[in-house]
Order: C-alpha cells, then structure tokens, then sequence
C-alpha cells in the first residue's frame, strides 16, 4: 500500500498536477481526522484543536456517545467509584474546542485518496490521520471463548456494561464459589490492570462473601508490581487467592463457557464466575488501514508517532508498539501530546520541540492502599526507550499509601479534564 | 534580649520528688531549658530569608512575614496567598507551636502535604530548635527585635544566578506543560496534586530544581524534573507563573 501511494504521487507529479499538494499552501483549513475517541484520540483531537486556535479542521470519530474509561473501572467493581463517575462524554471537545465529533464507525481508510470511510457510506478526507482505536482480541487465543461468550464469561477489558456485567456476577456469586481469572499474554493493556482487579474482587468477597475463592490462570512468568501485589494479597487477603503460572499449567488453559468449566491443563475446575482476559491486538481498523505489523500491533517512528507504513497516518494508545512504554491511558494522552505537536507542525508550521513521553500507572490494592508504578521515555531512532524510573516499594508505612491513592485520584481528575477538556 | 524558654514540666515534678525523698538539701533540678541557641538559629534563618521576613517593618514576600508565628493560626497572615493546603490546614485548626513548627521545618510536605514551601526540611533536631529558639525571640517580644541582619539571599537549592536569571520561552512552557497536565490540573485544583499554577517563577524553578537535585521527595516528581534542562524549567515556570491570569 505504502508502494502504491509513492506511485501515485509520483505520477501526480509528473503530471504536473497540484492534486497532492499539502493543504497548507492551498486554501481551506488542513484538515485532520481523528478515528478512536478514547484516552489517546480525544487528547490528540483536542490538543490539535486547541493550540492550532481554528487553523485546523479537526474530526472525532467514535462510536460511542459515551466512553468509560478503563482506567478506575476496578475500583467501580471494588466498589470505591460509581460507574458514572467513570464515564465521559464528548460535548465539551464540540462545543468548547470547535471539534467535529462523528458518531460513526471508521471501516475503511484509502491511504491513496487520504480518504476515511464511514459506517454510514460517509467519507472524510484527511491531510493527516490520527488512529487510535484501542485494542481487539486476537481470535482463538484461549481455546473455548469467543466474543459470543463474553455475557457468560466478560472480559470486562473496554469498559461500561461488560464492567458492570463482571460486577453484577462477582457480588452474585454463591457462598464459598469460585471467581476465576484467566490472565493475558503480554502484550497487553495495563500490565497491573488484571492483578488489580483481582485486589478489587478479593475486597467485595472478603466483606460479601469471604469463603470465597480467586483462581488466577495465567500465562506469564511475571507480572507488574508483582511483589506489592503478592505482600498486599498476603496481608488483607491471606488465603483467598491463588495464581497458577505458567509451570503448572496457566499457559494451557481452555474455557467451556456452557458449562461455566475451565480446563487447565487437563485437569476440569468447575467456577462460578469466570473473566477471560484474552490476548490482544491493535484496533481492527488499524488492521484493515495496512498498519500492523506481525505482531498484531502498529509500528510508528519514535519522534512523531507516526505510522512506518504511512507518513500521513500517526498511531497512537494501545493500538501502536511503542517501545518501552506500556499500554496505559497516561501513555496515549502522553503520546498524543507529540503526535499533536508533530500535525500541526506539518500542517501549519508550527514551531516542533523535542518529543518527551511518561507514564505512570497507580493500582489500589485494598482501602487506603494504593502503590505506583512509573517512567520517562525518550525516543531513539529504533525505539522510545525508557530514561528512568521507579516503583513503589513493599513495606511502605500506611500514610505513605494512603497518599499514593489520593494521588490517584487527583491523577483520574486531571487526565480526564486533559483528555475531554 | 529574652532567651525563649521550654517548661520541662514532667521533670520539674520528678525533680522535686527526688528532692523531698533524699531531703531538701538536694539542688532542685532546672524547671525549664532553652529551646535552642538564639545566634546560631539566626545562621540557620539564611536558609529560610530568601523567601521569608522577620523583625521591625517585615512584610510578605514569596512566603508570609514570621513576626508572632508562635501561637498563630496557619494560613492567617492577611493577603497572603496561601496555597490550598496551608488554607485547609488553618481552618483545621492547626496552631503554629513548638511542635507543629518543628514537625513542619523537619519536612514540611509532611505536614502540609500541598504546601507552596519550597523547602526540603530540616533534619538536624538542633538546628531546628535553634532555629525555632530564633524565631521564638520575634514572637514573645515584638518590641525589642533588632533589624534582622541583612543576610545573603539564600536559595534551596543553591542555583547560580544566572540559571535564575533565565528568561523562559512560555511557548516552549506551554508544550512542556502539557506533560504536567496529565496530573496538575490548568484551573488550580489541589486534591490529592498540588496545583502549580500561578506560583512566582521564581519558587517554581526552585521547586523543580530541588526535585532534580533530589531534595524533594516526591519520585514521580524526581523524575518528571530529571530530565529537564535548566531553559526547561524556565519555561515551565513561565507558562505556568501566568496560566489563567
Ligand atoms: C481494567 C483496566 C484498568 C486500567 N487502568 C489503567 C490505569 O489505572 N491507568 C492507565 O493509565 N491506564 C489504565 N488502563 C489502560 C487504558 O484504559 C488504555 O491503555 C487506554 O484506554 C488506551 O487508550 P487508547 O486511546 O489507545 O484506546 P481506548 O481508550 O480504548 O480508545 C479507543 C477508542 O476507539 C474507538 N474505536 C475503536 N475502533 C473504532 C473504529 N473503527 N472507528 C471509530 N472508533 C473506533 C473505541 O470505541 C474507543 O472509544 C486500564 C485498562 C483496563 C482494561
């Protein structure tokens, strides 16, 4: 695709032809479409809107009239937030920041006539595009499930009724019933996001139901923040949960959503509640567009985020490979930040400063407990590679993560004002 | 000039339950100490004179003036802006004591988590208590206060001037800040992160440098400023020295 789009151009040139010319010299606004209203795309949208003042058309395409972020969606299931507190919604990008939001679905992109397709038969032209479609499952990775099974067995990993769906089923669960975890591969979205959950569950059932068991399946060796997982797990829910690595099993795990029946490696556990947290991928659009690679997931050029297949295409949040950053909510908005810059740099000359990236991702373990994790990033010509870091570290007195979690949610606040305005 | 006394109740009363037990002759033991040694808190006091005045004609600066701090409401000088914090911790009623000033020069963010002091803490028990002593001796007798010393200006951390005197590009602020902002929100809120708008410049390069020196304790902060040149921090503190002005 990228060989066609060259040959194109060529040929437009050697025509004579102005068709390709950068809107920028033309007349009319430059205009850029962005597909994925979520922590990446919404920023990304706003952040063009808003520092090009109206010198740029910008267009939000996102299904969803409201998003829920994943982000503090465990800690509506743990019960510390309501889910509407979790949710957002897209008037204040329209009204405040002059951004076009479609509520529509992106199923096509033509990277030869820079041209968007919608659900609806619309089509958008683009001078650039920004995709940031989050992620979808890869088919089959656990044997057994499939996305007609995910009312029997939720993944609960894109936020809002499959949320509230797992937390209906958690607080449902008999006395004395097993909830089971099967853990992802890496790599995934929110490396702790799962081993939080797990936390958040064990609160609701050690004060509901607290003879109730956590089985975790899981196929990785390690796990983020492992070792303030395991010392929280051990002090506030001492043998409630149990973890089955890879060695005994928890990378061959098969799901008979029917029969509410988990195969670990041969052997048939009967459960109560199940969340299958299957292996992921980039957004399909992502896929559709010509921007994944192999792995599943998109490659982009460390400095501008933009995509390696397309110069006018910029990926960003879950759906790209970006180095050593880990797929968060902090990570897009902070991604989308240099994509932004890099836009409108290209389309109106504004001035280009050097990319700076960071995450840090906090996780509350039980009431008052909160523990961080976090770390700059720059970029290298091959990657965006970690500065420096730092992680919370166990046996922490109790005002300390007592003000890690307030932090938190003085973060959620912040984050959620940059994202939607 | 008076030197500040601590009144050592508990060891009053042993003492004089020693003396009745062993007879009257016994020497009475002392029934209070000094706080602390008057000069050497007035070298001390350089540490806090870059931002703070005290003695005859002491006005507001970056940091409130500290005449009568001792038994004063925190957050109660008029006009000064307090930060968010300082102003919850005032109407909590926290009084500036022997005990609370002393846990607050330790390690202020300790006490007053979202406090604008940009200040890492004094660790050294006996510099606080002489510098406490000091600060007493501008509390108990207003009247007889010399003109403070003129004292050098002392910065924490020590930064050349010419890092201070670096003009910010407010632009270059406003990218930069957008990494702040993913945390610190534009209109000022403090829950749980402090607000860093509207600070003095000056106080925010301070800030920023006492975190990349690692003087301040914060890690995510540590890190945040670690890796920002000194033009970076200027021209953080620029966009945000005039952020919703
Ligand atoms: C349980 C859980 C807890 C988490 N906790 C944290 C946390 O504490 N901190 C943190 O930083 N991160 C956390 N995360 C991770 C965070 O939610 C994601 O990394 C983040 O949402 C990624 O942003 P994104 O923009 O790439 O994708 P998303 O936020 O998923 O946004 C993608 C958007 O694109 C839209 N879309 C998809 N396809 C199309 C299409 N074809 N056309 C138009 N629109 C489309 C979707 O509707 C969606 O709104 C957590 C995740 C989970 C699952």
């Amino acid at each position: 695709m990228a060989l066609n789009r060259r040959s194109f151009l060529g040929a437009a040139l050697a025509a004579g032809a102005a068709v390709s010319a950068p809107a920028v010299l033309g007349q009319g606004r430059p205009k850029v479409v962005v597909i994925g209203g979520g922590a990446g795309g919404a920023t990304a949208a706003r952040y063009i809107a808003k520092d090009s003042a109206g010198a740029i058309d910008v267009t939000l395409v996102e299904p969803t009239r409201t998003y829920f972020t994943c982000f503090f969606s465990n800690l509506y299931i743990g019960g510390f937030r309501e889910l509407s507190s979790i949710a957002h919604s897209y008037g204040t990008l329209a009204s405040d920041y002059g951004i076009n939001v479609v509520h529509d679905w992106a199923v096509g992109v033509d990277r030869d006539t820079k041209t968007v397709t919608l659900a609806s038969g619309h089509s958008l032209a683009y001078d650039r595009l920004v995709v940031a479609p989050g992620i979808d499952f890869v088919d089959e990775s656990v044997p057994g499930w499939d996305l007609n099974a995910q009312i029997k067995m939720p993944h609960a990993w894109k936020a809002g009724s499959q949320t509230q769906l797992l937390k209906y089923q958690v607080e449902a669960m008999p006395e004395g019933g097993t909830f089971c975890m099967v853990a992802p591969p890496n790599p995934f979205r929110c490396p702790p996001g799962p081993y939080e959950r797990v936390s958040m569950i064990a609160h609701v059932l050690k004060a509901q139901n607290p003879t109730a068991k956590i089985l975790i399946v899981d196929p990785k060796e390690k796990f983020s923040k492992q070792a303030l997982f395991e010392e929280g797990w051990q002090r506030h829910y001492s043998g409630m949960i149990d973890r089955i690595g890879p060695d005994f099993g928890g990378g061959n795990a098969e799901v008979r959503p029917d029969a509410m029946e988990v195969v670990i490696d041969g052997a048939v556990e009967k459960v109560d509640v199940c969340n299958v947290i299957p292996a992921q991928k980039a957004g399909h659009i992502a896929h559709l567009a010509g921007l994944a690679d192999s792995s599943g997931f998109c490659p982009i050029v460390p400095a501008t985020m933009q995509s390696r297949m397309d110069e006018n295409i910029h990926v960003l949040g879950d759906a790209c490979i970006a180095g050593d950053m880990p797929k968060s909510g902090f990570s897009a908005n902070s991604q989308a930040k240099v994509a932004a810059m890099a836009v409108r740099a290209a389309l109106t000359g504004s001035r280009a400063f050097p990319a700076k990236y960071s995450n840090t991702c906090w996780s509350l373990i039980e009431t008052d407990d909160g523990v961080k994790v976090g770390a700059s990033y720059q970029p290298t010509e091959e990657k965006i590679a970690k500065v420096d870091g730092f992680i919370s570290q166990t046996g922490e007195d109790a005002a300390l993560r007592k003000a890690t979690y307030e932090e938190s949610l003085g973060w959620y606040a912040g984050i959620a004002m940059d994202i939607f305005g | 000039m008076i030197h500040a006394l601590r009144l050592m109740g508990e060891r009053g009363v042993t003492g004089l339950a020693l003396c009745l037990a062993f007879g009257a002759q016994a020497q009475e033991a002392p029934r209070a100490v000094p706080i602390g040694d008057v000069a050497r808190g007035a070298e001390v006091w350089v540490f806090c004179s870059g931002c703070h005045q005290i003695g005859a004609g002491a006005e507001n600066g970056i940091g409130p003036h500290l005449n009568r701090i001792f038994g004063r409401r925190a957050a109660s000088v008029p006009e000064f802006p307090y930060s968010r914090s300082m102003q919850r911790a005032g109407r909590d009623q926290l009084i500036w004591t022997l005990e609370t000033l002393d846990a607050y020069l330790e390690n202020p963010k300790a006490l007053v988590s979202g406090t604008r002091m940009s200040f890492e803490g004094l660790p050294d028990p006996e510099e606080r208590a002489d510098l406490l002593a000091y600060l007493r001796d501008f509390s108990a007798s207003p009247a007889n206060i010399p003109e403070a010393a003129p004292t050098a200006r002392a910065l924490v951390p020590a930064l050349a001037p010419e890092v201070l005197a670096i003009a910010g590009d407010t632009a270059y602020g406003e990218y930069l800040s957008s990494e702040c902002k993913t945390c610190h929100q534009s209109d000022g809120s403090d829950e749980g992160i402090p607000s860093i708008v509207l600070w003095p410049e000056e106080d925010f390069v301070l800030a920023m440098h006492a975190y990349k020196q690692k003087l301040r304790p914060h890690p995510v902060m540590q890190m945040m400023a670690g890796r920002l040149s000194d033009e970076e921090i200027a021209a953080l503190a620029a966009y945000f020295g005039k952020l919703g002005l």
